[in-house]
Formats: C-alpha cells, sequence, structure tokens
C-alpha cells in the first residue's frame, strides 16, 4: 500500500492522551478516503443517539489515498460528526495547505473525542501531539489564530485548522477554517468543536509521500493540467463560480429575499461580471489545484475601503439576494465577519433572511432588535446581524440555532418562511423551477445540499424539464448523489469533473498509481453508493425517519411571482412521486430504509456488524 | 553560458503549489515539498510568487561556506555543490536572501535548483497550469520590463 499511512490518529480530549490505530487496506479500499473514511470512522467511534454537542460525539478528519501528491485538487479533507443543525450525520469538506499537513504528518485519519476540562488547541508536530493551553487565543477569528499560532511556533509551514468565536459560542452552524480562507462550511462541525473547548488544530507535517507508480501518475496528471486550462472549467478559471448569478437569475433560481422571489433586480450589481469589472485584486488557487478559482475582491472607498475578501457564488447569494441586498461592499463586509466569527454563510444568510421576514411580517420589531430596521435590502442590517448571530447578541441568539429551531420557537406562522430541509438551510437554487433538485435538497443525507445532491445539473442539461417532475428522476439524482460521492471520497474537487473524459476509467487509473491498490472503473462507482448507504446507515441509527426527506411549506403554497418560471411551484403529490421513485432507485423499501441485503452486496458486511453492535 | 535562473511571474501564479511537488518528484522520487529546490511565498492572500535559486553572480553562499563546498560552474552558470565537502552546517541557507536553499537532512547536504540542465527544459517550467515560469535570464525580464514602460508610458 503506497501513499496511505494506514494510521488513524485518535485524540482524547478528556483525558489528554493520544493512540494509533491502523487502518488496513481492505478498509481503505472501500471507503477510500474524506467523507466514505470519515463516516465510517464516525459510525465505529460514537456512541448511537450522542446529542452532537457531547462529549460522545468525535469529530473525524480524513485524508486520502490521492491527498499529498500532484494529483490536482487531491489536497482536501472531510470533517464528519454528527451535526448539531441536523441531528444527522454532517460531513463537510475543505481544502489547500492543513489538508496537506495532516496527510503529511503521517495520518489518513484524525478521531478527536471526550472534552478538554479548560480551552485546548493541539500541535500536531510529525509523530509528537502536543496539547497546549489556549485561553490566549478565545476571541480570535480564524487568521488571527493562524497568525498567533504561527508566532508562537515560529514556522511558516505550520498550517492550522481552527473555529471562530462563533464556533466558541456554539452557533450551531459554526465552520472550521483552515489557511485563513478555506473552510469546512456547512453542517456546523465548528460547534463540535467548540462543545470539546478545542479552538484549534494545528500541523506541523513534513513527511515525503511516496506513491506506486510515479512516472505513470506524473503523466496523467500532466494531461489533467492541460485539460484544467481549456474550456471546461473556464467558468471557474476566468470569473468563478458568481457567474452563476446572471444564469441562475435568467432561470428564475436565484432565491431571492428569503425564497419570496426567484429572480433579483439587483443581480446585475452582484454579477460575477460587475465584481471581475471592478473588485478583482487577485486570483489564487487551494494547494495543488491547476484551475484556480478563488477571486479575491478589494473595496476601493467608502466605509470598507481596503477590504479584501474572496466570494464564492453561495456566499454571494446568501449574504446578496437572499437578503435583498444589492451592495457588494457589505457582502464583502458580511462575508468577512462570517469568516471572523468562523459561521457558515450559507446559513448565517438563510437565519438572517428568515429573521427579516419575520420583521417585515411584524413577529419581530424594533423592540426585539435593539433598534435595528431588519428589514430586506438594508446593508447596515446585514452586517450588524451577522455580528449579533457571532456574538449570540440579542436576536442574534435565537438565530445561531438555525431557521428549524428559531421558527420552532418563534411560531406565528414562521415555520412557513423557514427555508431548510433537515435543518440545513438551502442553497443558491430554487427547487420550485428545478425539480429534480427539489428532490435532492428533500431527501439529501447531510439536509439540503447542491453538492451532495448536485441535481441541478440534471435540471440544466439539455431534453430535461426542469419545471416538470417526472418518474426515472429518482435514478437521476441517484447518479448525481453517487458520482458525488466518489469526488467527496477520493477526494477530488467538483471542478475537476469536467476535465475527465472517461471518469470511472481515468480516476480509477489515478487511484491505483497512487496507493499500487487495485481499483476497477466498476469498483470505484461502487464506492459512491456504498458511501451514500453509509450515511443513511449512520441516519437511520440516529432516528431519521421517513418524515424528514421533505421541503418546507413555501415550496408548495407560494408560486414563483416572476420571471421566467412565473407561476412555478411544487406540488405534495410530485414531490412525493420523485421520492418513492428514488428510494425504489436506491433499492431502499417504501418508507426509505436500507434492505440487509443491500448493505451485503455493497460489501460492508462491516457496517452490519457495527450496526447489530 | 548566459546567467539563466527560474523567473516567475507573480501576476500569474496562483500559489498551487504544484511546482514545489513536480520538483520533488523529480529530484526525490516522491513528493517532499521540504526538498523541492523551488518554494512557494504566500505571506499574504494576495502576495504570492515561486523563488529558486538565483545563481547570484556574486554569491553569498559560495564566500560564506566554511568548507568550500560551493562553487558557480563556469559553464551552465549553476551553483555545483561537492556534496563530500558539505557538512548540511546550513550556513549558505543563512546567506541567501531568496530561501533558495534547502538542508537534506537524510543526506546531510543541501539541495538547490540545478534548471534540470539534463532535461529539454526545467520541470517547474514545463508543468506550471499557468505558465507563470520560466527559464530566464536578466536580460530578458529587463526587456520585458522596458517594453512594458514603454508601452504604457503616456510621456512618449
Amino acid at each position: 500500500m503506497h501513499s496511505y499511512s494506514g494510521r488513524c490518529l485518535v485524540v482524547d480530549l478528556t483525558t489528554q492522551s493520544t493512540r494509533l490505530e491502523e487502518l488496513p487496506e481492505s478498509l481503505l479500499s472501500r471507503y477510500v478516503g474524506g467523507v466514505g473514511l470519515g463516516t465510517r470512522l464516525l459510525l465505529e467511534k460514537s456512541t448511537p443517539g450522542a446529542e452532537p454537542l457531547s462529549p460522545d460525539n468525535p469529530v473525524v478528519f480524513a485524508s486520502s489515498g490521492l491527498a499529498g501528491t500532484m494529483v490536482p485538487t487531491a489536497s482536501k479533507h472531510a470533517v464528519v460528526t454528527k451535526s448539531p443543525l441536523t441531528g444527522l450525520v454532517g460531513d463537510s469538506l475543505s481544502s489547500s495547505h492543513w489538508s496537506l499537513a495532516l496527510k503529511r504528518a503521517g495520518y489518513d485519519a484524525l478521531v478527536v473525542t471526550g472534552i478538554a476540562s479548560s480551552w485546548v488547541s493541539l500541535f500536531i508536530d510529525d509523530d509528537i501531539v502536543h496539547f497546549r493551553k489556549a485561553d490566549h487565543l478565545l476571541g480570535k477569528g480564524s487568521s488571527q489564530t493562524e497568525e498567533a499560532i504561527r508566532r508562537e511556533t515560529g514556522d511558516n509551514r505550520v498550517r492550522v485548522a481552527s473555529i471562530g468565536p462563533g464556533g466558541e459560542r456554539l452557533v450551531r452552524y459554526a465552520c472550521i477554517s483552515n489557511d485563513s480562507n478555506r473552510q469546512a462550511g456547512r453542517t456546523g462541525t465548528g460547534a463540535v468543536m467548540g462543545s470539546k473547548r478545542l479552538k484549534a488544530i494545528a500541523i506541523r507535517g513534513t513527511k515525503p509521500i511516496s506513491v506506486w507508480d510515479l512516472d505513470g501518475l506524473q503523466k496523467v496528471c500532466a494531461g489533467l493540467y492541460a485539460k484544467a486550462q481549456s474550456s471546461v472549467t473556464e467558468k471557474y478559471r476566468m470569473l468563478g463560480t458568481p457567474a452563476n448569478v446572471l444564469v441562475l437569475n435568467r432561470l428564475s433560481a436565484l432565491p431571492t429575499r428569503n425564497f419570496q422571489q426567484a429572480s433579483f433586480e439587483g443581480a446585475e450589481d452582484i454579477s460575477g461580471e460587475h465584481l471581475a469589472e471592478c473588485y478583482l485584486a487577485k486570483v489564487t488557487a487551494c494547494a495543488t489545484c491547476p484551475i484556480a478559482c478563488e477571486h479575491l475582491y478589494r473595496v476601493q472607498d467608502g466605509p470598507y475601503a481596503g477590504l479584501e475578501m474572496m466570494l464564492d457564488y453561495e456566499t454571494l447569494f446568501a449574504l446578496g439576494p437572499l437578503c435583498g441586498i444589492n451592495s457588494v461592499p457589505a457582502i464583502l463586509k458580511a462575508a468577512e465577519l462570517c469568516d471572523f466569527y468562523g459561521i457558515d454563510t450559507i446559513s448565517t444568510g438563510g437565519c438572517i433572511a428568515w429573521a427579516m421576514e419575520c420583521f417585515e411580517k411584524g413577529l419581530l420589531t424594533t423592540n426585539d432588535t435593539q433598534g435595528l430596521r431588519l428589514s430586506f435590502g438594508n446593508p447596515d442590517a446585514l452586517v450588524e446581524m451577522v455580528e449579533r448571530i457571532g456574538k449570540r447578541d440579542g436576536v442574534g441568539d435565537l438565530l445561531a440555532e438555525g431557521t428549524r429551531r428559531a421558527s420552532a420557537q418563534m411560531k406565528g406562522g414562521s415555520e412557513h418562511w423557514a427555508i431548510h430541509s433537515k435543518g440545513l438551510e438551502l442553497p443558491g437554487y430554487d427547487p420550485r423551477s428545478m425539480k429534480t433538485q427539489a428532490l435532492g435538497f428533500a431527501v439529501g443525507l447531510r439536509g439540503g445540499c447542491h453538492n451532495r445532491s448536485p441535481s441541478y445539473e440534471v435540471d440544466m442539461s439539455p431534453g430535461v424539464d426542469r419545471l416538470k417532475a417526472e418518474p426515472g428522476r429518482g435514478l437521476l439524482n441517484k447518479e448525481k448523489e453517487d458520482f458525488a460521492a466518489v469526488l467527496d471520497s477520493l477526494i477530488l474537487c467538483k471542478f475537476m469533473r469536467r476535465c475527465f473524459e472517461d471518469f470511472f476509467l481515468e480516476a480509477s487509473r489515478l487511484y491505483t498509481l497512487a496507493t499500487g491498490i487495485n481499483m476497477s472503473p466498476a469498483d470505484l462507482r461502487q464506492v459512491g453508493e456504498r458511501v451514500n448507504n453509509l450515511k443513511k446507515a449512520f441516519n437511520i441509527r440516529e432516528g431519521w425517519t421517513h418524515a424528514d426527506d421533505w421541503l418546507p411549506p413555501r415550496m408548495f403554497k407560494d408560486p414563483i411571482p416572476s420571471g421566467e418560471a412565473k407561476g412555478a411551484v411544487l406540488s405534495e403529490a410530485e414531490l412525493r412521486m420523485m421520492i418513492d421513485d428514488y428510494y425504489k432507485a436506491r433499492g431502499w423499501t417504501a418508507e426509505g430504509l436500507i434492505p440487509p441485503r443491500k448493505l451485503k452486496e455493497l460489501k460492508m458486511d462491516d457496517v452490519i456488524e457495527l450496526l447489530n453492535g | 553560458m548566459e546567467r539563466r535562473y527560474i523567473h516567475c511571474d507573480a501576476d500569474k501564479c496562483t500559489g498551487c503549489r504544484i511546482c514545489e511537488l513536480v520538483c520533488s518528484a523529480s529530484k526525490e522520487g516522491r513528493f517532499h515539498q521540504e526538498l523541492s529546490r523551488i518554494r512557494v511565498a504566500q505571506p499574504t492572500p494576495t502576495i504570492v510568487t515561486s523563488i529558486a535559486c538565483r545563481f547570484c553572480e556574486n554569491a553569498p553562499c559560495i564566500a560564506v561556506c566554511p568548507k568550500d563546498a560551493l562553487s558557480m560552474s563556469g559553464e551552465t552558470n549553476t551553483l555545483k555543490l561537492d556534496k563530500a565537502r558539505c557538512t548540511g552546517c546550513g550556513w549558505c541557507i543563512e546567506a541567501c536572501d531568496f530561501g533558495a536553499i534547502m538542508l537534506d537532512r537524510s543526506t546531510k547536504s543541501v539541495v538547490m535548483c540545478d534548471l534540470c540542465l539534463a532535461l529539454p527544459e526545467p520541470r517547474c517550467v514545463e508543468i506550471c497550469p499557468k505558465k507563470a515560469l520560466s527559464l530566464s535570464t536578466s536580460e530578458a525580464v529587463a526587456q520585458k520590463a522596458r517594453n512594458r514602460v514603454a508601452t504604457t508610458s503616456k510621456k512618449l
């Protein structure tokens, strides 16, 4: 076995002890890495029914067989834990130098359990693990925490993954940040870290990574690097993901004012084109990425002059149109504050948009907001609310719980416009005008997510009527989910996907060239299905029921009021039909449960054993 | 031969560090950024470039080496290391203004860019996905600068 170290580092914060566990080839070849390996370790290390913010809920950091090599975009890691937002599997990806450091320190995975008696940070110096006091780091954002730790260790090679003040205060959608601007963003992994009183994990990884066939790997990678400069990645290289704004706006799929509209009259003001023309400062890349999609923008004048910030479509949509905001400087400032407090930008935008609708409908008044006019389109209110969520100040304390809990507490009909699936706020694709994506959001294993269930691609492909729900979408959604799970386990960035001509053939070959482990295209294809069944098995163990696969009332009651998809709405019958179709395509029961023979067919006997206790 | 070195166009560099990976693969037979002869520096998110040995005309590393292990080859204008003499003391590393010399603890000697003279072109130049790297001379870089300033100057 090459590239993999076959080692998992287990850190118990309660006893401040560490141990190494072996990860055998039979396990690694089936779960591969990233989300697959991470979820498999979570299932094994966690107590069934554990409260997400309790010491019994481990947080797993999983590397992969390709990380640390020159395979394009493979410098990623997955964070997997039970989500404090959904109560189900919370898997989130991040990338770049910290991911490399974890692998180069000699670990395929890191599992953190227990709870420290006072705030600590870990310093993993290759084979040596130091527990360090972290009280002096409290209140710092991720960039400052990194700077402080690097100053203390005196070495730029030390890479840091940390939580911000939002994670310290257990904001349920707090993230874990690394390399100053990368985040394991969704599902609240940072709150789990915060609940363990673990402020940061610093790593100095200095070991080499050997692969099975270096020449073969170099040849394949050189071809992929060249492909990554071609038209198939043009969108990411030229405008970055903000290019989506105008496309989705035209399709009536750009969620606006908390999904009250699906197109935004201010879309031009915040478009990728406008950003590139007026704000672009630099384009950078994650480690080992030949594409380079990170667009760093700089504010030239006004109250936020000098601010430099990276922006992706999802952050832009959530802090922009979703809150009715067309001021780029305010969006950049809000994004910067989200990064400082270490909170997920999508959920933050979703919660603020929900509160703005509460304010406009009179459920929240200026008495509740300390005088703040929390109306759609008010850029100062947006910026101020990010601060309050990060500090859990006033109404921010309620919003820090996420839209599902906040609306359950607020009542007054506000559940109608709490836009989440399984507690996870929806990303920037309107499910009423993208019906395969509606199915994807409803059944999503980590809640509503366009990355784990990227079926907007089905809706946007030629020959598909995106406004229509029809049999067959279940299978299409399953295939998209399984493909995503393969990418998330290898781990490869989704932006590389079009650089492959025959993905399973080329990617399985890359895997074998790196690790020396035989992997056929069919084997790799099965990994995707295995990983999604594994995540589902975890969810079922943690109490998932059939009723959890659903969408918020607005999607069924409020048709899209204007634009190309004017009048589009979802019916309960059509969503039910697509969900049944999907369960069938997955080989699950009508209630969405996994028959034991399915796990056997997917060579998951180890999981059957774990589930039987 | 005119002095040549790896030049990085900082406007094009994205900080991906693929140069570090391929350099170490080529020189060490594995991925080992610590021993890459070209290293990326990114002090802030928007400032990033790659740096390799520039084969200084009056090289401080050669001057400080207490064992006279370093010399400049007149033929190729690259730095030559007499491994038998090198003790891995690292004084050359301290003397280098560019951080372009690395200590290899396994061989107890230092390593630096050799321009991959045995190959048609340096590996990092060949593979850089953004074509930010080139095998260049001071004169070529200066010519580019002169052309740029001539093109943009409004007073001509």
